[in-house]
């Protein structure tokens, strides 16, 4: 909370003649004095809402939130002025919003462990559908833990060098309207629908090889075309905010441009491009219409990319939920499984980012 | 930072135009190449996309309404009757999802930039991108079988306190219609506004932070001079992210939302509105000959969406070029 | 994966004799059957063909059998473009695809087996009501799903259900989002049997709009599950704990259960295209045979009669031979599979008597 602490009169005039005060000093709320108002907006609220009528904790929440920000900024609006009023009005929206988003999340996870945990175990991540039918509890997703790993491995394999590639020529080398209609162009790649992607892989795949092709990779095409605009828009931007101080510094040394970009642009923008690639896997790995309709799903492990139907963890997960029953919680354990395995991959994510980022990057 | 320039290039030093071309050599020309390369491959791509789409869609495009009308689904007079309700649902829901992302990430972003205590932050920034890392057929389930039911009694009071406002009119239980979507496609397009929109405001530079605060500047003040105005360009393609996602998001709409083909702004009623990406998900199985075309057809007008979607975000970061980055 | 080429070859040359593939359809023989075996089409018929995958891999390990629900059309567009070798479809082949299955069937024809015969139950959400089912005439039902019929406690339908205290609920009709084969039978059994009361056409797609539903069976049932009041359309094997009706069969009510779907399928004609090869059904919807239930949804199996692989033949021939079979159809008859009817051991001898004619092209 270092900020807080800045009061207008603090930074150091250098001469210490004071002449730099702008703001005299004034009347500042006490530190407490948001605790304060938060416990009791609540009370107040479910004061109000017990002589209403019946209060739920929704509605407390909601209402002790509201009468807080309120109650905050007009009394802080008195005590210490508009400016200072603001400043706590905005804190309190900022925070808000972080604890607005965290309904979700909360409740997401919650939902996914407690459903998911009913069938999760090392039987279900070991074994495969081969068999199992009806409302049996048998049977795992061994087969459809591979075959994510397998088609999402691949679309990675196939986005991120083009992904990181066109970001670099976007940002260090593209000039004019080639360029100017790249950028366009990955913009608008963003809003393919994913259905039409896997329409697009399906006949691309069927016309080369014939109308009974099915492989993996048909999948991975199909993924990478979601995934490489996101991975070009994501680095692009990461790119853009490595000040060009540190390029001219490194050419100016005489370093070829090339290995600026290497050396300088991309070490020094490693975490951030780490972070849009996960959020591309992200994107992408939870997929389910064009995998349905390019690799299908079958009940036993295939680990030839290039041949053959695959069990996919999302495909797997939709249709067993389209089947009820015991399927419902197949589904929500697959769903368990798909965000382990994607908080997995960011982890070792930000371990290799964080090795390879230089020193001083934040 | 570590530069590991090779010794030999301090000879190049004093003429220094000419260093980048001679010492890159073949290495730079390669490089760039297969740079260039990528970008051009893009275009390719897209531009393949593109074709199937219109070669897959003449049939439909060309086809006539009574042809069409043979289709079980389709009711309309004409093909762009058809479509043109689909459009607008999409854009409703889309729009709505933005409406309600865009604020809560930036604050979000903010939060853990600038208001969050350092040491929290990054735990913070974990949090959030684990939304990010939840595959979209989870928030399908979620929706449908957790989020629906918490929104039903707010609905109802909704409907039931503001239905004199025809946006909020009619509401049917359960909580199938286009705001419950709006919702969840809110929730899925946040993580990833509100990590771009971090990483940016992470990056603004340390001086200007420090020089505004040294002017005596809140710290909102200077969050509202120095970091937003950085920021802008970063979040609005942020937000352009977010948009593209929502645009072509399928399962989760498919799961949540009760669908109709009307022009219709009762955001809590069922069955009025349906966006593309569903609607070609729903259908898709089902069809064959003329009915997958025209889907494609539909499929060829959330493309054309997407390109006047970003060409005014273009015209609107052109605009505000000035304050963005550091380039 | 080198002796599973192998053994391929070796039934191969054995199987060129001409009618050897013939073999494979007795039981006998069944775990010699090597080779993929793909198909892809109704997700009604999902769950049971999951029982008989598992079945089928009992007799004949060396298949590799996998089923792609990836809908009706979809399978029937898979199976005519070859890239699948069979096809699961809740409506017959169209004049069109049955000029290019002879195509795809190397000059021969395509056999239509009805080997998924399922009720279709009207499902209710009245915790309050404590009859087993309502008592619902078509004429209501069409009444309740055109929303003229508004609450439950209307006239109508307390006439049918007398001693019944029907609460004032709102009624909320809920129908499938996607074109389905259900949808289609429902309508075709309200447009039939409803004496004029319902003004559509039979129809895939529901007629009406602005209203609830639901996508796929699973998003019915939740849907209906979510407001009380609600009333829908689903396979009977996923009404689960939601109320079902009786519907109204001459003069008596009758609530779905395989043996009355069966029923009814016997009592039918053929459609007027149907062959030897091809069993399409015309159901009758206005049977008034005692106990029979023509709210039924048949789902077929279309294969071909001749394929150019012997292994093909051979392994279609055999997986159709064993779904056809009584174990076959008893496997998907329990509850906890499909809950499908059964067909008849007089439909079983003419379904055989197509499937035999499978052969490889001389």
């Amino acid at each position: 909370m270092t900020a807080t602490d800045l009061t207008p009169t603090t930074p150091a005039a250098p001469d210490g003649s004071g002449s730099l005060q702008l703001v005299p000093a004034q009347k500042r709320l006490p530190r407490w004095a948001p605790w304060a108002f938060a416990v009791g907006g609540v009370l107040v609220a479910f004061a109000v809402l017990a002589l209403a009528g019946r209060p739920t904790i929704a509605g407390v929440l909601g209402l002790g939130a509201v009468l807080y920000a309120v109650g905050l900024t007009v009394t802080s609006r008195f005590v210490e002025g508009a400016r200072w009023a603001t400043d706590r009005l905005a804190t309190t929206l900022v925070s808000f919003a972080f604890l607005l988003a965290l309904i979700p999340l909360v409740s997401l996870l919650w939902i996914v462990v407690t459903r998911g945990a009913k069938l999760f175990g090392a039987t279900f991540l070991s074994t495969d559908m081969v068999g199992v039918y009806g409302d049996m509890t048998s049977g795992g997703i061994w087969h459809a833990i591979v075959g994510t790993l397998l088609i999402t491995g691949a679309a990675t394999l196939i986005s991120v060098p083009i992904g990181l590639l066109t970001a670099i020529y976007l940002v260090e080398y593209g000039r004019g309207a080639l360029a100017r209609w790249i950028t366009f162009l990955v913009d608008v790649m963003t809003g393919i629908p994913s259905i039409v992607a896997g329409l697009f892989a399906f006949s691309l795949f069927t016309l080369i090889f014939g109308p009974a092709y099915r492989a993996g990779i048909m999948g991975a095409v199909a993924l990478s075309l979601l995934m490489t605009p996101v991975v070009i828009r994501s680095v692009e931007e990461m790119l853009r905010l490595v000040p060009n101080e540190l390029r001219e510094a490194s050419l100016a040394l005489g370093v070829p441009k090339w290995l600026t970009i290497v050396k300088v642009v991309l070490r020094t923008s490693i975490a951030g491009i780490v972070t849009g690639v996960m959020l591309s896997i992200a994107r992408v790995i939870g997929e389910t219409a064009p995998l349905l309709l390019t690799v299908g799903l079958i009940t036993q492990v295939n680990w030839d990319l290039f041949d053959g139907r695959m069990a996919t963890l999302p495909v797997f997960a939709y249709r067993q939920y389209e089947q009820g029953g015991v399927g419902i919680d197949r589904a929500w354990a697959a769903a368990l499984t798909l965000i382990l395995i994607v908080m997995l991959l960011n982890l070792i994510a930000r371990l290799v980012s964080r090795l390879f980022s230089p020193k001083t990057a934040r | 930072m570590a530069v590991t320039s090779p010794p030999s290039t301090r000879a190049g030093l004093g003429s220094e135009p000419t260093v980048p071309v001679t010492k890159g050599g073949l290495a730079g020309r390669l490089f760039a190449g297969l740079s260039t390369g990528a970008g051009i491959l893009i275009l390719l791509v897209l531009a393949a996309v593109a074709v199937f789409l219109v070669i897959e869609a003449w049939p439909a495009l060309t086809a006539s309404p009574e042809e069409l009308q043979e289709i079980s689904w389709f009711k309309a007079d004409s093909l762009l009757a058809y479509i043109g309700p689909l459009v607008f649902g999409t854009l409703l829901a889309s729009i709505l999802a933005l409406l309600i992302a865009v604020p809560v990430s930036v604050g979000i972003a903010l939060f853990i930039s600038h208001y969050a205590p350092r040491r929290l932050a990054q735990g913070l920034g974990y949090l959030i991108d684990l939304l990010a890392a939840i595959p979209s057929v989870v928030y399908g389930l979620w929706g449908a079988l957790w989020l629906l039911p918490i929104l039903n009694p707010f609905f109802t009071w909704l409907s039931g306190t503001l239905g004199f406002i025809p946006l909020f009119e009619g509401y049917q239980a359960p909580a199938k219609n286009i705001m419950s979507a709006s919702i969840v496609l809110a929730v899925m397009i946040l993580p990833i506004i509100t990590a771009v929109s971090r990483e940016v405001f992470l990056q603004t530079p340390v001086l200007h932070e420090e020089a505004s605060l040294a002017l005596g500047a809140t710290r909102w003040e200077m969050v509202r001079m120095a970091v937003l105005p950085f920021g802008r360009s970063g979040v609005i393609s942020a937000s352009m992210l977010g948009l593209g996602r929502a645009l072509g998001e399928t399962m989760a709409v498919l799961m949540v939302i009760s669908p109709g083909f009307l022009y219709s702004l009762f955001l809590l009623k069922p069955g009025q509105q349906q966006t593309i990406a569903a609607n070609i998900a729903s259908k898709f199985p089902e069809a064959s000959g003329l009915a997958v075309s025209t889907l494609i057809a539909t499929g060829l007008a959330l493309f054309v969406i997407t390109f006047v979607v970003n060409m005014i975000a273009r015209w609107i970061i052109a605009r505000r070029k000035d304050f963005s980055g550091a380039n | 994966m080198l002796a599973l080429t192998l053994a391929a070859c070796g039934s191969n040359s054995t199987d060129s004799g001409g009618g050897a593939a013939t073999d494979g359809a007795e039981n006998g023989s069944t775990e010699d059957l090597t080779g993929t075996l793909a198909g892809a089409g109704a997700s009604s018929q999902e769950k049971a063909v999951a029982g008989w995958i598992a079945g089928f891999g009992d007799i004949a390990p060396g298949v590799t059998l996998s089923y792609d629900a990836v809908g009706s059309g979809g399978g029937r567009e898979q199976f005519l473009s070859g890239a699948t070798q069979f096809a699961g479809s809740d409506a017959a082949l169209k004049d069109d695809e049955l000029a290019t299955a002879t195509d795809r069937c190397f000059g021969g024809e395509a056999i239509e087996v009805p080997l998924y015969i399922s009720p279709i139950a009207v499902i209710y959400n009245l915790p309050g009501v404590d009859a087993e089912h309502l008592n619902l005439s078509a004429e209501t039902l069409a009444k309740i799903f055109n929303r003229e019929i508004t609450t439950w406690n209307d006239p109508a339908i307390a006439a049918e259900n007398e001693g019944v205290t029907l609460p004032s609920t709102a009624i909320i009709p809920v129908n499938r989002s996607d074109e389905s084969g259900t949808t289609e039978n429902f309508t075709e059994y309200l447009a039939d049997a409803s004496n004029g009361a319902w003004p559509h056409e039979a129809s895939g797609d529901w007629p009406l709009s602005g209203g609830q539903s639901g996508q796929g069976t699973q998003g019915v049932v939740d849907t209906v599950t979510g407001a009380e009041g609600a009333i829908g359309y689903a396979d009977a094997s996923r009404a689960g704990d939601l109320g079902t009706a009786a519907i109204k069969v001459g003069e008596e009510y009758v609530p779905f259960s395989p043996e009355a779907a069966a029923k009814v399928v016997d009592a039918s004609p053929r459609a007027a295209d149907a062959t030897d090869k091809r069993l399409v059904v015309e159901i009758d919807r206005t049977t008034t045979e005692a106990g029979a239930y023509p709210l039924v949804l048949i789902s077929y199996s279309i294969a071909c009669d001749t394929y150019d692989k012997a292994e093909d033949a051979a392994n279609v021939k055999a997986y159709l031979t064993y779904v056809a079979s009584e174990e076959g159809q008893a496997r998907a008859a329990e509850p906890s599979v499909a809950g499908s009817a059964p067909i008849s051991d007089a439909l079983r001898t003419e379904v055989q008597a197509a499937l035999d004619t499978i052969s490889v092209k001389s």
